[in-house]
């Protein structure tokens, strides 16, 4: 007789990967391969949560994995990870002041109107949730015609390069505590693990690429009453950030290229000074890269959340570090929740064997009252 | 949006052993670390690999740091080397370090990756044994928090292991854990000795390879050096026991397919619907097979039948 | 006259940052255990005593006088603002706060008991009645399965606890009897230091009386040491030798309990013992 097993691993593998593949290039009428082009530009949100959660600013290699991974989030950002992996860090960024971003959309729901202005920008928040059936069919034409009104009907008026923070008025009144300097560099996650207690930044950090679905269940069930954040969206802006490096001869810093990003700043309540000052009230941030403004917002709620919790001990899941930060992340989750499909029948024959033991015994104890001999 | 930039397609080759330089140095730093302190879980920053967390990235991640031009691997889940995930793991292996040898050979081999396995031929002290791990801390089922387990590691604290399994012989009369059996290393820390059976966690005492333990997901190495105490945690009454294969007569079950009494054994029902027995570890079915078919010939076709 | 089994001086603990003017503005003349300067609490400050093998010390005042913040301090649930303390084992002597954490634990599981007014605090309720008393043996690296069992057995039995509710949960217990495992698992590692705070406070008066009257007897059997913290002056009456009055924080008054029932120097001590007369 054969040994049997989960036998044939070889061919199955390539089988599965063919009959994946398959999938990919069978559905359809056109039958035309996905551009990457196309990905990265119509499916700009997909790609943006891909960046983010991948942790890795690559817009190209995030529109490949999705078309690779046929739209699954969770592997493409992976193979963002995966790929990362294989690079040595040779460059730090200095930080960068988010004030210096080329915004393409602003707001504040703290303020009707805030220095530089609220700006709308490109976002579906008031649009009504109508199937628009013209999309259906919508021809190359009117398709490229789009992008030429939408420029032509621009206003003239030329957008400042950059907007003033509102949290900086607020900190100019006294409402909000002073900024305090930073000593050494940030914590980098894919170079240090985390070891609890972690500071801000490394909590920061792991929001930053963390699962979109997972930081906003989280977040969400701060907001509904399993804590107490009640936050006020200072500032939420959308925009570009330059990436600036050292130039390799001169050293001096010089821009080697810029990534979109989404930045949010809550207000939450007020608290007493440590030091006996005057109350103040708390801040939350968030910020990731590509536009993802739920995922943004969910992370300052949850930046305020663990900072309380780090203060007072965490009286709910959203304020412990350790619940929020070990189960954000989608690579690992995705992985762990994944892997129940593998085999585990040495450790299922261990399990049988201890209940077929427990069994016998307690049909021997049936009638002996245990330990009272 | 940069819409010049073309992406690098020459770059489809990967560089030996896959990780960045850097990264396999940290891992190799790791486990030192863990072989100066048995047992201890010693935190490291884990790479995401190209397969999932909890299908071996922190055994990858060992072997992977550890694999050199000389090495002979073998891979193996559940005891084969021929199942999915040990296909999977060992031909990304031969993919990305090119020069190094596999085998399916226990004795061959330099380098092992297992998971839920510890081979049952006696492994050397030119062998290292690579586990891959899926909860690396003993302490979890009676202590959620990270940081309250590491105080609890450090001042070798376990009463509360301890408890449990008192009320398990209170509540059962047995220890009731299958595997991932807590096993204290050395005297002090006790491990997670990775899903293998109980079966396996007398190899660990004593073993003359090093035996090194990664979980990729939860970012921790640990080791069991060679030569080192491995005791599995019990009372002085109530001792630890290994699966027990006897039948409802108290007969030794065998592997239908090499005949052997003494590894352990995969149970299933056959197409007749009766229960089967074979060998978990099939290099060491295939090698008792081989030893029946030069030596006892006479008895071989009953076995193979 | 017995052996010194704890000294006990200038205890301090203030919760909150604290400043200068802590110290002199709170206490009984100020009338406020919170600085008005800083809005620190001075829970208890300049506390001092001496314990000796076999006796029973009371610690009687009301919420916010400090007393459990001496008990908790001394078994290490909180850690004192200054002060010492020295613990004299049969062979050692302890500087309680020079010790590292698991210096302090060691000393906790083996040779300290405590029995808390919330049998929360002081049981696990994951476990058997039985398992309590079995983490402590286990905590003392007591590894014989039958030895804990017969262990545990004895001291249920002397808590008076019925022996075959030892594989129950104490959740499903009355108070009373939570109170008696409390006991029975305080005594696991017959430790000559035992702390009780308020551990008749809310039972039934019957329920009471036989609780204090295990604690006398157990005292007498095995001359454990004992602080015991109430604001009940029948319990302190009934119990203690030796008895310390505080007040925001302050001791106020010391001395034999007899003299302090009979003889209140302190104003305050005064109407204490004139209200529960």
């Amino acid at each position: 007789m054969g040994y049997v097993a989960i036998k044939g691993g070889k061919a199955s593998i390539e089988g599965a990967a063919a009959a994946t593949d398959y999938l990919r290039a069978s559905s359809g009428k056109q039958n035309q391969s996905l551009t990457l082009d196309a990905i990265e530009g119509q499916l700009r949100l997909l790609v943006s949560r891909v960046v983010s959660e991948g942790g890795l600013y690559h817009p190209k290699l995030a529109a490949l994995a999705i078309k690779q991974f046929q739209g699954d989030t969770l592997e493409a950002a992976f193979a963002l990870r995966a790929y990362r992996s294989t690079k040595p860090r040779l460059l730090e960024t200095p930080p960068q002041n988010t004030v210096d971003m080329r915004v393409i959309r602003r707001i504040s729901s703290a303020f009707k109107d805030i220095p530089g202005g609220q700006m709308l920008g490109p976002t579906y928040d008031y649009a009504l949730r109508l199937l628009d059936l013209g999309l259906a069919d919508e021809n190359p034409e009117d398709f490229r015609a789009i992008a030429r009104h939408f420029l032509a009907d621009a206003p003239e008026n030329e957008l400042p390069d950059s907007f003033p923070k509102v949290l900086d008025a607020l900190r100019t009144e006294g409402l909000l505590p002073p900024l305090k300097p930073v000593a050494g560099a940030p914590f980098d996650i894919t170079r240090q693990p985390l070891i609890f207690p972690v500071p801000r930044a490394a909590a920061l950090a792991t929001m930053a690429r963390a699962e979109t679905g997972s930081l906003l269940a989280i977040a969400y069930s701060n907001m509904r009453g399993y804590g107490d954040v009640h936050p006020t969206i200072a500032e939420l802006r959308v925009g570009y950030v330059p990436v600036m490096l050292p130039h390799p001869v001169t050293g001096e810093p010089m821009e080697a290229g810029e990534v979109l990003m989404t930045e949010c700043e809550v207000v939450a309540m007020f608290e007493g000074d440590d030091q006996g000052g005057k109350p103040v009230f708390t801040l939350g941030y968030g910020a990731c890269f590509g536009h993802n403004e739920v995922k943004a917002i969910s992370m300052a709620v949850l930046d305020r959340a663990l900072q309380k919790g780090m203060k007072d001990g965490a009286a709910n899941p959203s304020e412990d570090p350790e619940f929020v930060l070990l189960h954000v992340d989608g690579v690992d989750s995705m992985g762990f929740a994944s892997h129940y499909k593998m085999p585990h029948y040495v450790t299922f024959q261990s399990d049988m064997d201890r209940l077929r033991t427990t069994q016998a015994k307690a049909g021997i104890d049936t009638v002996r009252q245990k330990d009272t001999v | 949006m940069n819409n010049t930039y073309e992406l690098p397609l020459d770059e489809a080759g990967y560089a030996f052993g896959f990780m960045d330089e850097y990264a396999k140095k940290e891992v190799r730093r790791a486990i030192l670390k863990a072989i100066c302190i048995p047992g201890y879980q010693t935190p490291y920053a884990s790479r995401e690999m190209p397969m999932g967390r909890g299908f071996g990235t922190g055994g990858l991640q060992l072997t992977l740091s550890l694999v050199g031009g000389n090495d002979t691997l073998k891979v193996i889940d559940q005891g084969s080397d021929d199942s999915v995930n040990a296909v999977n793991l060992r031909q990304f292996v031969q993919m990305t370090c090119p020069g190094v040898d596999v085998t399916e050979k226990t004795e061959d081999a330099t380098l092992i990756q297992s998971r839920h396995r510890i081979p049952e031929k006696l492994l050397t002290e030119a062998q290292i044994l690579v586990l891959q791990v899926p909860y690396p801390d003993a302490l979890v089922v009676v202590e959620p928090s990270e940081a309250r387990r590491k105080t609890m590691h450090g001042e070798a604290d376990y009463s509360r292991l301890l408890v449990k399994l008192y009320e398990d012989i209170v509540k059962f009369d047995e220890i009731t854990i299958s595997h991932r059996y807590p096993t204290r290393i050395h005297g002090h820390y006790i491990i997670d000795p990775s899903p293998i059976p109980r079966w396996d966690v007398p190899k660990l005492h004593q073993s003359k390879a090093l035996i090194l333990l990664g979980a990729g997901r939860e970012k921790k190495i640990y080791a069991v050096p060679p030569y080192t105490l491995a005791e599995p945690l019990a009372f002085e009454d109530v001792v630890f026991s290994v699966e027990d294969f006897r039948d409802a007569a108290g007969i030794r079950r065998t592997c239908s397919r090499c005949g052997t009494a003494d590894s352990f054994l995969d149970e299933f029902s056959n197409e007749a619907g009766e229960k089967t027995y074979q060998c978990s570890d099939s290099a060491y079915c295939d090698e008792q097979l081989a030893h029946q078919t030069v030596h006892a010939q006479t008895t071989n076709t009953e076995v193979a039948a | 006259m017995s052996r010194k089994i704890l000294e006990v001086n200038n205890l301090t603990k203030i919760h909150g940052r604290g400043c200068p003017l802590c110290l002199e503005s709170t206490g009984p003349e100020a009338d406020t255990n919170i600085c008005p300067h800083c809005g620190s609490v001075v829970a208890a400050h300049g506390v001092s005593f001496d314990l000796y093998q076999g006796e029973i010390l009371g610690i009687i005042g009301e919420s916010g006088s400090g007393k459990s913040t001496v008990v908790k301090t001394l078994y290490f649930d909180d850690a004192p603002s200054a002060g010492e303390a020295v613990f004299f084992d049969e062979d050692a002597q302890y500087d309680l706060y020079s010790l590292n954490a698991a210096q302090q634990r060691s000393l906790r599981n083996k040779r300290f008991g405590m029995v808390y007014q919330n049998p929360h605090l002081g049981l696990n309720f994951n476990v058997s009645a039985g398992g309590n008393i079995a983490e402590r043996l286990l905590m003392s690296d007591v590894a014989h399965y039958g030895a804990i069992r017969e262990r545990a057995r004895s001291l249920l039995v002397r808590t008076e606890v019925l022996e075959n509710r030892m594989d129950e949960n104490p959740k499903k217990f009355s108070g009373g009897m939570q109170q008696r495992v409390q006991i029975a698992k305080a005594l696991a590692t017959r430790p000559p230091l035992l702390f009780l705070d308020e551990v008749t406070t809310g039972l039934d008066l019957s329920v009471q009386a036989a609780i204090l009257d295990l604690i006398l007897e157990i005292q007498h059997e095995l001359d454990t040491a004992m602080i015991v913290v109430t604001h009940d002056l029948g319990v302190v009456r009934l119990l203690a030798g030796r008895t310390l009055v505080m007040k925001y924080g302050r001791v106020i008054e010391t001395g034999l309990t007899d003299q302090i029932l009979e003889d209140p120097q302190h104003a305050y001590t005064q109407r204490l013992v004139a209200s529960a007369l």
